[in-house]
């Protein structure tokens, strides 16, 4: 590294000027001639305002009974190390605007970057358009829960320190020591690593009347390290899995320490190439937070969305074995009595927590499964209407749980998950103590593979580091370890769970679904927990 | 800029002119001492149904430019969608100040040159299709799954666009697409039968919505009720889409350095890959040619190389790895170019010989939730889904439950019976289509299914 700081900051300076001049620099004039004039404003200038309002009234005058409009200016950064070399460093920015419009119950959307008051206006009238065509092919209408306007508000993601004031070189510079940590363990080979970091300011107008201003950062450091024996033809590698991506600046790539635990990992790899194949059968699994958080979400945190229980998503992401909602809510036992999950998007510097969500809906924290029983499904305000039932036979009212969102102005809004997370149990009970209380297992580390059915009945998980248990203690590494399991037997087979200093908060940067295929940033917390005699298959086989 | 030609269109995608003169305006405001300049655009309109109705459906057209500054071995990549001449200084900016505090990279290569590429005929489809087109579409599904009692679910999406390279070594490439895909998942009211069926194209007149949900329909029917078979390993026949979601997971693992890295599948042992071994069956050939006529490959790299034909497998025996250009200059070979297309050699047995020819066999129909469980077998788990049969004494005899399977396509393409006549498939688990991947059914022994799943 030659480049010293200050010669950073110079340059940088130089780009936030130029970057300046954009948001401050601009005539409105031209901004409405198009996209070979001038540059547009940024996010939260009083302007927004003005076109949000160009917007609803064209979609309003075309004859929409509701439309939406979300602005969103979107920045991701990336840096890719590899040993000694900085592989890539990317900076990327969109900007534009979806306008979704419901038309005598039939939804219409369209988008453009092109943000000039003729093309927005344009814009809404393409989306109640499109909503009309599609009534040829509209059985029922679409029906949207009742929602109070918020009026004019504001949401900040919890940012200690925004990831893109941080200079470039000292990222770069803590990956590549990071990695020169890893590679002074003997016999690890390779090693990348990398920090990832996102940064939307979205503006949300509704006709309902609210408009909500939000900035949502998320920032995820990562390394792997490999270590091979040529040999024997073998390699093995090893995630730095317990850094999870979580809904805060840069101090979560500090508080992760990748210096620092580097060299377990580069260890912990080359371990892996000597550790024992698994033999097959049942055990009792010890699933560490930063494994279970991933079970967490393809078998809880799937198939409790009401769209896909519904049938929305059978030809892509799949139904769920909880359906119909008739048959399931408040009856099924998902797990045992002491078990608990909760939706919501308020927990700390998680990566779903927002003010808002995408239709302007305030999210409320609610209990998907409360005492062992299925009690509530994900929804959206259309629907939380097919819901109207469940909800009125338990005297609640009709509202949506604020679980719509939209990855980018150039899609539409749908239900997407909140954070869903397993609450700890009344006892303080660590990691440690469920080892301890083990007579024959296998403790697992860390997220690895992971493949569920389109019901999320069979689900198959790997991990990173499998430990072997004997008389309550680690006894030694097992390799080729995965577990195949179906998920009502699963989670009624777990007999201990964590306390409250054992939860640890995971999650998933990009979890995709719908079609056209979005992304999206979800937290999963959860204790450790045991299942008894679950099904252990070994991985390992030779070409 | 081409403009909408009504209320319903998008914009549909910028024109080799005005390609070329947004790069120009960005090569003029750099000052690096090389820079590169992507332009890409295009039109992209969805259309969602379930419940045999529309759900949702979008249009909307996007413009970005990317620009890769390099000053000594130093490089940046910044990205964005805001054209103006403002935004386009800004991002070069941006670039060349990223690129000048990056660590130096002593795997870095110069831009190229002026390349020659080859040509062919423009795609035909220049806009995207109107909502009421889309529309119909689904209706060619929903109405005849109504009338059947039946809930068709599925999606369907078209664009049109451009990508164009420019840099200032005088290198310019331009290609226009356009593509079309559709997929639809037709289920039984009482959830015991699910069918799907699928397709990819370049163009959306050759998108036949009815035959699809006919397909799918007659799956759904055929489906109902399953009944569980034990796992274990059974001979298989995949229809096409099957053998693509297992083929191109090979082709995703065929790169060099890994390889010679000895952390690959296509390592040898003691050192050294693959190259020249025979490793599946001597029937298999993979190729990827950018004239390809079942499917247009990209004519240049993101780079701007020229990309040509490839023989990565022959007669079972690997040709070809996956060379970018720095590795390929330290081991003293070419670069591969490769196109993105995809196409797996075949045989002459239809789908129903197949059949007929078997004792006891499973028929699957697509595979779903794959992921990587092994690089060092190229192992694979994921389920069937969508219609799996038991086939008994040369007959489709009962649907059956979906299985997990643990696999690798190195295994599948070793052990196969026979093979039919090569098709282009909807590759991709999303139904967006995925690359252009053509591949025959195939029928293969051993296929090894490692649990059962209740899920239809």
């Amino acid at each position: 590294m030659t480049q010293k700081r200050r010669d950073f900051l110079k340059a940088m300076s130089a780009v936030a000027v130029a970057n300046g001049a954009i948001g401050k620099g601009f005539d409105p004039e031209k901004l409405f001639a198009g996209i070979t004039q001038t540059a547009t404003p940024s996010v939260g200038d009083p302007l927004f305002r003005e076109l949000a309002m160009v917007g609803l009234e064209a979609a309003r005058g075309a004859g929409a009974e509701y439309a939406d409009i979300r602005i969103s200016n979107r920045n991701d950064q990336g840096i890719f190390t590899r040993e000694r070399r900085v592989q890539g460093m990317q900076s990327s920015e969109t900007f534009g605007f979806g306008i979704r419009a419901l038309v005598n119950g039939a939804w219409g959307f369209a988008a453009s970057s092109r943000l000039t008051r003729d093309d927005v206006a344009a814009t809404a009238r393409q989306a109640v358009a499109q909503a009309r065509a599609n009534r040829v092919a509209q059985l029922k209408p679409h029906v949207l829960a009742p929602v109070t306007s918020v009026g004019d508000v504001e949401w900040k993601s919890p940012a200690r320190i925004d990831p893109f004031t941080v200079p470039i070189e000292d990222k770069a510079q803590l990956l590549l020591t990071a990695n020169a940590a890893a590679m002074q363990v003997q016999g690890a080979r390779f090693v990348t690593s990398n920090m990832f970091f996102m940064k939307e300011e979205k503006t949300l107008a509704t006709t309902d009347g609210s408009f909500i201003v939000q900035t949502i950062i998320r920032s995820q450091p990562g390394m792997n390290v490999t270590a091979v024996d040529q040999s024997r033809g073998d390699f093995q590698s090893r995630s730095s899995t317990e850094v999870q991506p979580h809904g805060k600046g840069y101090e979560h790539v500090l508080d992760a320490k990748l210096v620092d635990n580097a060299p377990k990992w580069a260890e912990e790899a080359v371990q892996k190439l000597s550790a024992k194949p698994v033999e097959v059968g049942r055990y009792d699994l010890i699933l560490h937070p930063t494994h279970l958080w991933l079970t967490i979400h393809e078998s809880i945190g799937h198939p409790t969305e009401l769209d896909r229980a519904m049938g929305y998503e059978a030809n892509y992401a799949g139904t769920s074995f909880i359906a119909p909602p008739e048959d399931f809510l408040g009856k099924f036992k998902y797990g045992p009595e002491f078990m608990n999950v909760q939706g919501d998007r308020s927990q700390e510097g998680s990566l779903a927590q927002v003010g808002w969500d995408d239709e302007g809906v305030k999210p409320e924290d609610f209990m998907i499964i409360k005492n062992g029983i299925f009690n509530d499904y994900q929804t959206t305000r259309e629907q939380a209407m097919w819901l109207d039932w469940w909800y009125k036979q338990n005297g609640q009212p009709t509202r949506s749980h604020g679980c719509s969102y939209s990855q980018s102005w150039a899609d539409v809004q749908f239900q997407r998950m909140p954070n869903v997370s397993l609450l700890p149990g009344e006892q303080d009970i660590s990691y440690e103590d469920i080892i301890a209380a083990t007579d024959r297992g296998i403790a697992i580390v860390g997220d690895g593979s992971f493949s569920i059915d389109q019901q999320r009945y069979n689900a198959q998980f790997g991990g990173q580091v499998f430990y072997e248990v004997r008389g309550g203690k680690i006894v030694g590494m097992l390799k080729d370890v995965a577990y195949q399991m179906r998920t009502p037997e699963f989670w009624n087979a777990m007999d201990m769970i964590g306390g409250k200093s054992s939860y640890i908060l995971g999650g998933a940067f990009n979890d995709g679904k719908g079609q056209p295929s979005q992304s999206n940033a979800v937290s999963h917390g959860c204790p450790p927990t045991r299942h008894k005699q679950i099904n252990v298959i070994n991985t390992g086989r030779t070409a | 800029m081409s403009k909408p030609r009504s209320l319903y269109a998008p914009a549909g995608f910028l024109t080799r002119e005005e390609s070329e003169a947004i790069a120009r305006r960005a090569l003029a405001a750099a000052k690096a001492d090389e820079t590169r300049v992507i332009v890409s655009s295009g039109a992209r309109a969805n259309t969602r149904f379930a419940e045999n109705q529309v759900s949702t459906s979008g249009d909307n057209y996007d413009a970005e430019i990317t620009v890769r500054s390099v000053f000594g071995k130093r490089v940046a990549n910044a990205n964005t969608n805001k054209l103006d001449d403002a935004s386009l200084a800004a991002v070069v900016a941006r670039s060349e100040a990223l690129a000048r505090l990056a660590p130096e990279d002593p795997e870095l290569m110069p831009e190229l040159g002026p390349q020659t590429y080859g040509t062919r005929p423009e795609p035909s489809q220049t806009e995207t299709p109107t909502p009421a087109q889309r529309a119909a579409a689904v209706l060619a599904v929903s109405e005849p799954a109504r009338a059947a009692g039946l809930i068709s679910t599925g999606y369907m999406q078209s664009n049109v666009g451009s990508f164009a390279i420019a840099n200032n070594k005088g290198l310019f490439a331009y290609n226009r697409g356009s593509s079309a895909a559709m997929s639809t998942t037709v289920r039984t009211p009482d959830g015991t039968g699910s069918g799907w069926a699928g397709s990819a194209h370049d163009e959306w007149n050759d998108l036949d919505a009815a035959t699809l949900g006919r397909r799918a329909i007659d799956k759904a029917v055929r489906s109902r009720n399953p009944v569980a078979v034990e796992p274990g390993r059974y001979t298989v026949i995949l229809e096409p889409t099957a053998v693509a979601n297992l083929v191109q997971l090979m082709a995703f693992s065929l790169n060099a350095r890994s390889a010679d890295e000895g952390r690959s599948f296509f390592s040898k042992p003691g050192g050294g890959n693959k190259n020249g071994m025979k490793v599946v069956d001597e029937r298999v050939t993979i190729v990827s040619d950018p004239m390809d006529p079942a499917g247009r490959g990209g004519l240049f790299t993101g780079e701007g190389l020229p990309t040509e034909r490839i023989v990565w497998v022959e007669n079972g025996v690997v040709r070809n790895l996956n060379y970018d250009r720095f590795w390929a200059q330290k081991q003293g070979v070419s670069p591969t170019a490769s196109s993105g297309v995809l196409r797996m050699s075949g045989g002459n047995s239809s789908i129903e010989e197949m059949i007929a020819s078997t004792q006891r066999g499973i028929l699957v129909t697509r595979l779903w939730y794959i992921r990587g469980v092994d690089p060092r077998t190229i192992l694979f788990t994921g389920l069937t889904r969508d219609g799996t049969f038991l086939v008994e004494n040369g007959r489709i005899t009962r649907a059956i439950k979906n299985f997990r399977w643990n696999e690798s396509p190195v295994f599948m393409l070793n052990n196969i019976e026979a093979m039919g006549t090569p098709m282009r498939v909807n590759s991709s688990e999303s139904g967006q289509g995925g690359g252009v991947v053509i591949v025959p059914p195939i029928k293969a022994r051993d296929f090894n299914f490692t649990s059962l799943s209740d899920a239809v």
